[in-house]
Formats: structure tokens, sequence, C-alpha cells
């Protein structure tokens, strides 16, 4: 769900007058309502990318909420992020199945290969890496999905050349 | 009323009551780990389990309301053996390292494993890593010792209104801390340690000055002095298996002698002089705001206790110029010490070292700010918790309790009465009335022997009001003006407070505030565990020390006239101005 908006928005960043302005309407309409927290910072996440630390401040003021407890629900749920997207998001499936044929050593070889740990992003804001838990592709685990493109019986082996087609799309043409 | 066995003996029990609350009134001690006094039991720990007949499970007894005709068994054994198993996997994940850690004989968990008998552990854990998070002045956090029993939560949270530490992530890797992976300086923590005073174990503590005072001691060209804050005799025995409320000035005294301070000196005495500051600001205030018809910020709040200070530097700045401009009496008591009796005797500030014994971890941020340096050097060099001074006495090999009393040293070791009471939520209120009204009106406080009752205790947040009658002649414009008075304590209550001022639906004149729940003697460095009783015995210790004195009101203490004669001038003078008061600045809360 909000990853997918997630990965439109943060290719173009906002200003930051348009983030604060955007902001404002989504704390209007929740900032009052009992257990509005967790879907402004979802709606926050997929208008934004991401959550920054900014726009968490000014959440957790309009809640009246310590930073430090708006911080503990952001980190509870693995669907927020406190970091930018990168442009491509790697999700490596350790649903049953995935789990049963190797979707592990396919996520070590993915992070690996990325020099990152699930839930970061690559330098140059290419990649990130996250885990998902089953994207109902078991019969040809294990799978990874690269944004919405699935990749069915992954090897780790292969990894590094998967990513590099990517990587090579990017230079090649801007999508 | 229900009818409960527990342990076969019969007991009876209101509705509602717990089955933890219900043995405890019968004597029957049950452990706990998560569990804390007055607040919804969160039923983390799983240390309390209990068998309840009938039932197929064990169940948490800090949570689980009695019923009639229960039969419990506290420490049956498959009770002994579920307690055992949650400790052992409690340590089978703790960095578990007794001998050379903080809490060393003083840690519930380590006091479980050998209470429970505990000789192996069955579990291979991963160990959580040590991160040891000392980025504030006050207080050191190292997650590796943590077990997650979220009782610096709530103290965070629900009695001091802050919420700086709450659960971060989840599952194994969930860590109990500031927002995200920060470090305590990241969020708006004021510094009081009212969760390193919870914490049943090493995770959380002061930052300790032991080794620098003990290198300060050893250093011949350093006068060092010491000043102890009046919560610390009511409190410093229980470091040595004195019941709680057991005073032990005379004891307190002698032991600081025998570690080697030059001089002994008392708190109090900058205690008496705030209240001739305080006192003087107050009533200068009042005539503005009464005679000139000036605009003054008024209600005046008191400014002693650095936690508060902080807290409204945070979340309320709009009150800052609300707050008294005095210093604290430990803030006093340096810039006086480095200045008026250093040249009494002889030595430059920078060789003259002071030390305060203090009941608070938010005075080791005081000591450091920028704005303290009044005398010419840092006015206050180190400050020991209440229990870093019980650690030292130890580490010294003094046999405290076989001690002979002792009196503190001249001038600055002379305190009255009122200045003991500033330990007690209630007390600056009380000793500042004993010294206004009498400055007012001329007369001794009409109040059965000198104590302002409505302001005394725990309730959160107290209400009190005198109309001045029969004034002398410089204070007539005060003739039938009713004063009104409030005190707070534990920062959840002042902020209710605050709110109820900011709606205007209440308005005072003077407000007494105390970051710590009972004032100092319930300070984030005293010795564990303070609960209601023990605050209540220690608060009657210090009403005690205070009735056993001849000396009971701040404007007697003759070594503060003579302060005020040799050196000050006039309470808000020139000098008092440059050496006592201070101002504060709103820090954005993170
Ligand atoms: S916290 Fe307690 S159990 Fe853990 S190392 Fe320290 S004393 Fe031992
Ligand atoms: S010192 Fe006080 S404000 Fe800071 S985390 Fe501990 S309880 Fe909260
Ligand atoms: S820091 Fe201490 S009080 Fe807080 S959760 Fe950990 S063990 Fe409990
Ligand atoms: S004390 Fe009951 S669960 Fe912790």
């Amino acid at each position: 769900m909000a990853e997918n908006a997630a990965c439109c928005a943060c290719s173009e960043s906002l200003s930051e007058e348009e983030t604060a302005r955007q902001l404002e309407e989504i704390l209007e309409e929740y900032r009052d309502k009992p257990g509005g927290l967790i879907p402004a910072l979802q709606i926050a996440q997929s208008r934004f990318g991401y959550l920054s630390e900014t726009v968490l401040k000014k959440i957790s003021a309009a809640f009246n909420k310590p930073y430090s407890e708006v911080a503990g629900v952001v980190s509870f749920y693995s669907f927020f992020s406190t970091v930018p997207r990168g442009k491509y998001l790697v999700r490596a499936c350790l649903g049953t199945a995935c789990y049963v044929r190797g979707g592990k050593a396919v996520l070590s070889a993915l992070k690996k290969e990325l020099g990152i740990d699930v839930g970061q992003t690559t330098e140059d804001r290419l990649f990130s890496l996250d885990v998902g838990r089953c994207f109902g592709a078991c019969g040809l685990a294990p799978v990874i999905m690269v944004n919405d493109d699935v990749h069915q019986r992954v090897k780790p082996s292969k990894v590094g050349e998967l990513l590099k087609a990517y990587a090579a799309g990017e230079k090649g043409d801007a999508q | 009323m229900y009818k409960l066995i527990i342990n076969g003996k019969s007991i009876e029990a209101p509705d509602g009551a717990t089955i933890l609350e219900t043995a405890r009134r019968a004597g029957i001690r049950i452990p706990t780990l998560c569990f804390l006094e007055k607040r919804e039991p969160i039923g983390a720990c799983r240390v309390c389990l209990v068998e309840v007949a009938g039932a197929r499970t064990l169940m948490a007894a800090c949570s689980t309301p009695v019923t009639n005709g229960m039969d419990i068994k506290t420490n049956s054994p498959r009770v002994r053996a579920a307690r055992r198993q949650v400790v052992e996997l409690l340590l089978s994940e703790h960095d578990g390292n007794c001998q050379i850690c903080d809490r060393n004989q003083d840690c519930e968990l380590q006091a479980l494993a050998s209470e429970l008998g505990i000789r192996e552990i069955a579990y291979e854990g991963e160990k959580a890593k040590a991160k040891i998070d000392d980025s504030t002045p006050a207080l050191v956090r190292d997650n590796s010792k943590c077990i997650k029993c979220r009782r610096c939560v709530t103290v965070c949270s629900q009695v001091q209104g802050v919420g700086a530490l709450h659960p971060q992530g989840r599952g194994f890797d969930t860590v109990i801390g500031p927002a995200f992976t920060l470090n305590l300086d990241g969020v708006a923590c004021v510094q009081c340690g009212q969760c390193a005073a919870v914490c049943p174990v090493g995770a959380i503590s002061e930052r300790s000055h032991v080794e620098a005072v003990w290198k300060a001691l050893e250093d011949p060209k350093k006068t060092v002095i010491v000043q102890t804050a009046p919560a610390i005799r009511a409190a410093l025995g229980e470091c040595f298996g004195c019941e709680p409320g057991t005073r032990v000035t005379g004891k307190m005294t002698a032991a600081l002698r025998q570690l080697g301070f030059n001089g002994v000196f008392d708190t109090n005495f900058t205690a008496d002089l705030t209240i001739m500051e305080e006192g003087t600001e107050l009533l200068t205030r009042l005539k503005k705001a009464l005679v000139d018809g000036e605009k003054v910020p008024l209600p005046m709040f008191t400014s002693c206790s650095p936690g508060w200070i902080n807290f409204a530097e945070y979340y309320y700045p709009e009150f800052l110029p609300n707050l008294s401009t005095c210093k604290s009496p430990q803030q006093m008591f340096g810039a006086v010490a480095k200045t008026y009796y250093a040249q009494k005797i002889g030595v430059k500030p920078e060789d003259m070292t002071v030390v305060s014994i203090m009941p608070c971890t938010a005075k080791k941020f005081e000591c450091q700010r920028e704005e303290m340096n009044d005398s010419g050097a840092r006015d206050v060099d180190y400050v020991l918790t209440t229990r870093e001074l019980g650690r030292m006495i130890k580490e010294a090999g003094i046999d405290f309790m076989s001690l002979e009393d002792e009196k503190m040293d001249a001038p600055l070791g002379l305190g009255s009465g009122a200045a003991d009471i500033f330990a007690n939520t209630g007390g600056v209120m009380e000793a500042a009335l004993r010294t206004a009204y009498e400055i007012v009106t001329g007369r001794q406080l009409p109040m059965e022997n000198l104590h302002v009752k409505p302001v005394a205790g725990l309730e959160g947040i107290k209400e009190a009001s005198v109309v001045i009658t029969g004034t002398v002649p410089a204070w007539s414009f005060l003739e039938g003006v009713e004063v009104k008075l409030a005190v707070a304590h534990g920062l959840a209550n002042v902020r209710r407070l605050l709110e109820s001022i900011k709606r205007g639906e209440k308005s005072y004149h003077f407000i007494e505030i105390m970051t710590c729940p009972g004032g100092c003697i319930g300070g984030g460095g005293q010795p564990r565990m303070t609960d209601d009783s023990v605050r209540l015995k220690r608060i009657g210790a210090i009403y005690s020390e205070d009735e056993s004195k001849a000396l009971r009101k701040s404007h007697e203490n003759d070594a503060v006239q003579q302060l005020y004669k040799e050196f000050l001038g006039a309470p808000l003078g020139e000098k008092s101005h440059h050496l006592l008061h201070t101002h504060y600045k709103h820090k954005p809360a993170l």
C-alpha cells in the first residue's frame, strides 16, 4: 500500500513549504480524532515518501505527544520509514514457502550486495531493502520484488546481476 | 468485601483489589519487577505469578483482581518453578557482570535470582549489546542491562509528564529509550532521575562524580568543602540498613569529616539565604502590583528545583518571567563559598573545590550550567547523590553506624529548621511564610507549631490562602489582602496546575514547585526504592529535625545576617543580584 505511493513521491521531493502545507492539512483533519495518530502518520508517509524528523516533530506537537512516544509507534511498524526510500524498493519475501526454500540466503545476498541492512537505503538513494510476508507467488519461491516487478526462483548467486540491471537502467534512462 | 484464602490463610479483601495488594496487606511477599505502586499494572515481567485453584494457568498477581472464594498459593513448587524460569530467561539475555556493576548489592534482579536460588541458567540467550548513553550531565544509560520492565516509561510519562522514554522498535530488538536510537540529550528530558530511582537494575544511573571527588580530596593544593542538602540526613541511613525516616545528621557530618573534607557545611545555610532573597522578591513583586499598579509577573514560582527549571524552559516558556530569579540553595552556596568564605580563609576561588551532596540528579546538570560561574570559577564543582555518598563511605571503610554525632562547621554550617523543611513538598512555602508573615506583620505566623498544614503531605496539588491583618506601617498596603498559594510536586501534577492557570481557572500569588514526588526527600538520587510509605517516613523525619531546633525561622539565622552585614549588603542588593540570582532561557522541546 503506502510503499508504492512512497516510491512515486520520492523521485521528486516536495519543497519545504509545500511539505509544511500538506502536513498542516493532514494534521487539521486528524489531530482531534481519537486514534488519529497512526492514520496521520500513514498519510504523511505516503505523501512524502518517508517520515522526516521535522515532519515527525510537527506531528508529535500537533498530537501533544512526546517525540519519543511517536518514534516508538513509528519504529514498531515496519511500514513506516524514517529515511527517504530509494528509487527501487527491493523486498525479499520471508513468508513460509520462501523461507523454507532459501529466502533467508537471498536476503543475505541482497544485504551483502547492497551493503545495507533491512530498512536502510543505499547512499546513492537507488535501492532500499525491506522484507515482505508472501507476495502470493509461493509456487515459485523464493521471490523478491523490485518496485512492482516480481522475480521468482531467485538464486543468491544471481542477485548481483539482477540488481545491476536496475542500476544500469537508471543510468540509461530516467524512467 | 470478598473472602478468600492465600496460602491456607483466610483473608478479606475489598472489591477490586488485586491479588498482589491483598497479599501485601496480609504480609505475604510476592516478588515483582515491573509493578509500580499506584500505577496501572502492565504485566510485563511475569515474576509475580501465583497459583489460583481451578485456573489452568498461573496468574500475574499484580494485574489479577481477587474474587470471592479464591484459593491462592503464592509459593507452591509450581509457582517457584515458573518464577525461576522467568528470571532465568531474563538472565539469559542479560549482560550480567554484577561484581563491577553500579547496582551490585542494590539490584532487584540480582536479589531475585538469589531469592529463587538460581544456580545455573538453562537457556543460552542472545545478549543485548552494550550501548552506553552518557550524553547528559546527570544520567548514564546502559541498555545491555535493561530488562524491559518499563517502570521508567511509566514514571517519565505518568509521574513526570515528560515522556522521554518509550519502547522503540519491536520484538527482541525492542529498546526502552528516547526516540529511535537517539541519546537522552536528543529529547527534552529534564534530568530528574526518577527513571533511575525506579529502575530495578543497572540500566539507568546517575553519572558518577565519585572518582573526581576522591581525586580532589587527595589533591594537596585544593581546599575541598562539602555542603549537604536537607533531604540527605533523612535518607542516608537507609544505605546502611536503617529504617526509612531515621535521622543521621550527626553521623553524616562525622563521616564527611573522616572522608577528608576541609569544611563540612550545610545547604540549609543558603536555604535560609534563599528565603531572605526570594521572600523579598515576592514582597517586592506584590508591592509593584498592588501599590504601583505595575504589571509584574505573578504568580511567582519558586526556583530551587533544577528539574522544574528544565521543565519550564522546555515546555512552559511563557512562565519563565514568573520564576523567581533566585538561584537554588546549592548554587547560592557555591557562589558564597568561593567568594565570601574563600576570602575569609584566604583561599583563591580556583583553589577551592565545592562538593554537594544532593538527593537529586538534576543538580548535576544544574552545576554545569553556564550561568553558574559567578564566583569567577565554577560555583559548584561536583555533585554526589545520597547513593554515591553511601558508596564512598563504604569504600573508605567507615563503620557508619558506630560513628559519634558531630556538628557542622561555622559559618556556612548553620541552618534553621525552616531550611530543613526545604526537603519536603510544601516546605519552601512554609519556610517563606514563617519569614514573610513576620516581616509584614511583626508577629509570628499564627499557625500551630509554625506548620502550614494545608500544604503538607503527599497530595499532588495543594492550596492555601493567608489573609494578612495587622501589618506594620511599611507593608500596610497588604492589609486585608488574601495571599493565595499553591504547592505542586511531581511534574505531571505541575503540568495540571499550569494548565489550569493558563485556562484562567486558577490564580495565585505564590507557587512552590518541586520536581520529584514528595519533594527532595523523594529525589532521583535517594536510596532505592522510594514508595509512598518511605516518602512519608522521610517527611516525618524532616519535620522532627525542624522541631528539634530552637532556630526555626530563616531570618533569625545569625550567620546569614552576618553575611549580609559583612559582604552582601541587603537582600536583592547589587552583590546579591550578581552572585545569587540568575536568568532562564527557552529551550525548544526536542
Ligand atoms: S543489573 Fe543487577 S543483575 Fe545485572 S549486572 Fe548489575 S547487579 Fe548484576
Ligand atoms: S530523568 Fe526524568 S525526564 Fe529524564 S528520562 Fe528520566 S524520568 Fe524522564
Ligand atoms: S531502563 Fe530500567 S526501568 Fe527502564 S525498562 Fe529498562 S530495566 Fe526497566
Ligand atoms: S509485577 Fe506482575 S507482571 Fe511484573
